[in-house]
């Protein structure tokens, strides 16, 4: 970034994304401060037990006005974009339906891949900036040699957002900055003091933006209440995985794949959820050792550091966000589906959660757990 | 870098006559207008100048102005002050419109919690509420008829003569909200035959925080805020006098801004922007472009085009327009009044206002016309919704 552009800063409100919006400033960029308006926490209130105001992290107030003192005080124009709709219909909608048919979503996901590297993006563009900067821990670098933008791990590895990203384009990451990607998160909040940032001291946030106090079971109510929708009912059996029923459960949105708790089973060793059959709507359960499978089923691929999948190829895959990664063979299974063998079985492999894969530190790319 | 402000219905600039005029009123003359000491009949003086000032803008006696916050509060005042709810009152009935102001229509929703009914009665396709609906939502309870005079997004007019005349033969109250009319067109209270009419000062270029509501002789108004026997004991209260003074400075302005015919320039202005506009940008089109309209206000639609990028990408060339309505956090909505003139939401989400003030010269206008083009032509380019064939082929449906 030796020449000055004009770079628009996604801003939450919190101190990655402030920071972002500071440096970038203090390197003599033309910056434009977005903050996009995606939810509104006033429209659950009062629904199924909500509370009359309801405090999610989501477009609350308070992150805008935050959002919009640190613009002020980094003296650069700031404004906020409506996209509430494309939200609902693009990562609300699919989180409650994916939970109603027995899967676990990742939400970040899907909103950087249709909010905020689509949307906001385009917007970006279309007031003139040339790329868009957000506070995410990542790297994106143009390799030459293959003449593709690399997506590649941060030096901070304890807050690594790659596994969010995987479903970013060519096209996205040539627009896209993460000038974070090189820095550790104590350096952030320092690099915030030092530019005047009153909220250099913020605590960062954990759960998903939408979900008060991150209770999807009472979001799902809440919001299936506003909509006018009845929760349908998925009660069913519980059967152990010899297809033996051994109890009956209150819905399959209530389980996770790995759950130990909740089960309302007394036994003698303790049991997990293996599976849950959304068709039947049975929840599998198991012992300990059947949670661990050697293989899983991709679908909905992105690829990034490579254009296709020709032969085999040996990467590291993460399943889950917290997931430390594991070795794996990857082969192309069928058109937009890819097939993963893990060298050693894993745990909990969860459907709706994405497999992402790295080669090191590059993104090779990733596909949604079928 | 050079700016330019086209967004004179959001708020105007103050003007140096009102500025000057007002002044005096923070230091020199600081009384309160109830003390009985010198102090105080100075300022009561200037705020009874000020009265007599917005008596004459608006056609009525200087005794039926009563000086507000604004218009918003004007809005309430007239509404909660005359419609009765609660308990003790069921089942009041209420006339508006479907294009109202929040400060009307949020009025009108809460009034609705309170046990009243409402009727909010459409508009045509050109922005213009029909004054026979109005008498067909007529129920022998309708207390009261709160349309507005001009619309704030597309600057047309509303058939207030005819639906004063609903009202009256109803014995209804009427009640018009002149917000976005005062300073743009010549008021007559008597012609229009309402009890209340609001009125906010910084639409009109007196500062932000004053506004006047026009209470017909006779009317029970029931006070909003209780204390002094303020403004004839319609709005207690120590009178914000600076804001008065200025307000009934920028009512003498107004006046002689008719009779001088200044309007005419800003039509002028209007309608020079709006024709190239139209002529430059193809799949344009002007909301309520047939209806009449104040002199100073274009909304333009842009199809294909999102107005919120185009608020900010022009805004970061200097120019300030608007869309929509604002919410609590700074994004845009949008808009009621749009939608309800027939537009589809991703029509009404591709429009601009242009609202221009007395101090837009021809020099602005042709400044905007430098960007506007462009930056459409820009954001379309940029659009994924935005399809240029089949937008040619509608066009050509169409002519």
């Amino acid at each position: 970034m030796t020449s000055a552009k004009t770079i628009a800063v996604a801003m939450s409100g919190g101190v990655d994304s402030s920071t972002v919006a500071a440096m970038l400033r203090a390197e003599g960029h033309e910056v434009v401060g977005l903050t996009m308006q995606l939810w509104n926490q006033r429209r659950l209130a009062g629904h199924e037990g909500m509370p009359e105001s309801v405090q999610g992290r989501c477009c609350s107030l308070d992150d805008v006005y935050d959002a919009r003192r640190v613009a002020e005080t980094i003296g650069i124009p700031y404004y906020v974009v409506n996209h509430e709709e494309r939200f609902e219909r693009d990562v609300v909608r699919p989180f409650v339906e994916q939970y109603l048919s027995g899967r676990t979503p990742i939400p970040c996901s899907l909103c950087n891949n249709h909010l905020k590297f689509d949307q906001l993006l385009i917007v970006a563009q279309q007031i003139g900036a040339d790329a868009l900067a957000t506070g995410h821990y990542a790297r994106v670098e143009f390799d030459q040699a293959i003449g593709r933008w690399l997506l590649q791990r941060p030096a901070d590895r304890s807050k690594d957002q790659t596994y969010f990203l995987f479903g970013l384009t060519q096209g996205q990451l040539s627009r896209t900055l993460f000038p974070l990607g090189g820095m550790m998160k104590p350096e952030v909040r320092e690099l915030a003091r030092q530019h005047g940032l009153a909220l250099a001291q913020k605590p960062d946030s954990q759960e998903i933006c939408f979900v008060p106090g991150g209770d999807y079971k009472k979001f799902l109510d809440a919001y299936l209440a506003e909509q006018g929708e009845a929760l349908p009912d998925t009660a069913g059996e519980l059967v152990t995985t010899d297809g033996a029923v051994v109890g009956e459960h209150g819905g399959i949105h209530n389980f996770t794949v790995g759950q130990r708790k909740g089960l309302g089973l007394t036994t003698g060793s303790p049991l997990y959820v293996i599976q849950i059959k959304g068709d039947t709507r049975q929840v599998v359960v198991g012992q300990q050792e059947e949670l661990y499978t050697r293989t899983l089923l991709t679908h909905r691929i992105n690829l990034i550091a490579v254009a296709d999948l020709l032969e085999p190829m040996r990467v590291t895959v993460k399943i889950r966000h917290r997931h430390e990664g594991a070795s794996a063979l990857l082969e192309k299974s069928a058109d937009d589906e890819i097939l993963v063998t893990f060298d050693e079985p894993q745990r909990a492999v969860t459907p709706g959660q994405a497999a992402v894969f790295y080669d090191h530190d590059v993104v090779v790319g990733g596909g949604w757990i079928a | 870098m050079r700016r330019v402000y086209l967004d004179n219905n959001a708020t105007t600039p103050v003007l140096p006559e009102v500025l000057t005029a007002m002044q005096p009123y923070f230091g020199e003359h600081f009384g309160n207008a109830s003390s009985i000491h010198h102090h105080g009949q100075e300022t009561r003086a200037a705020v009874e100048r000020a009265r007599e000032s917005l008596a004459s803008l608006v056609g009525c006696r200087a005794s039926e102005i009563v000086f507000t916050s604004g218009g918003t509060e004007g809005d309430n005042l007239a509404i909660f002050g005359l419609v009765n709810f609660g308990l003790s009152n069921p089942g009041q009935h209420v006339i508006t419109s479907a294009i109202e102001h929040h400060a009307v229509l949020n009025s009108c929703k809460h009034l609705e919690a309170l046990g009243c009914e409402v009727t909010y009665v459409p508009v045509d396709g050109r922005g213009q509420v029909d004054p026979d609906d109005v008498r067909r939502a007529l129920r022998p309870n309708t207390r009261l008829i709160t349309i507005m005079m001009a619309n704030n997004e597309t600057g047309v007019l509303q058939p207030v003569e005819e639906i004063g005349k609903v009202a009256a033969d109803a014995d209804a109250y009427f009640h018009t909200d002149a917000v976005q009319a005062a300073g743009k067109v010549v008021i007559d209270v008597r012609r229009i035959g309402c009890d209340l009419l609001s009125i906010s000062g910084h639409k009109m270029h007196a500062p932000q925080g004053v506004g006047a509501l026009y209470v017909r002789k006779g009317t029970g108004l029931r006070p909003m805020l209780h204390g002094g026997s303020h403004e004839r004991s319609r709005r207690a209260g120590t009178e914000n006098v600076p804001g008065i003074v200025a307000l009934g400075k920028a009512a003498e302005l107004a006046r002689k801004a008719f009779a001088r015919g200044d309007l005419d320039r800003i039509s002028g202005l209007r309608d020079r922007l709006e024709q190239t506009i139209l002529g430059e940008v193809e799949a344009t089109g002007v909301n309520g472009q047939s209806a009449p309209r104040v002199p100073n206000t274009t909304s333009v639609r842009f199809d294909g085009s999102d107005g919120e990028a185009l608020v900010i990408a022009l805004d970061l060339k200097g120019l300030a327009v608007s869309t929509g309505a604002a919410c609590s956090s700074g994004a845009i909505e949008p808009s009621h009044v749009l939608t309800a003139m027939g537009l589809r939401p991703e029509q009404a989400r591709g429009s601009l206002r242009f609202s221009l003030g007395k101090q837009s010269t021809s020099e602005d206008v042709e400044f905007a016309l430098s960007l506007v083009p462009q930056t459409v032509a820009r954001l379309r380019e940029l659009s994924p919704v935005y399809n240029k064939t089949a937008v040619s082929h509608k066009l050509l449906a169409e002519s």
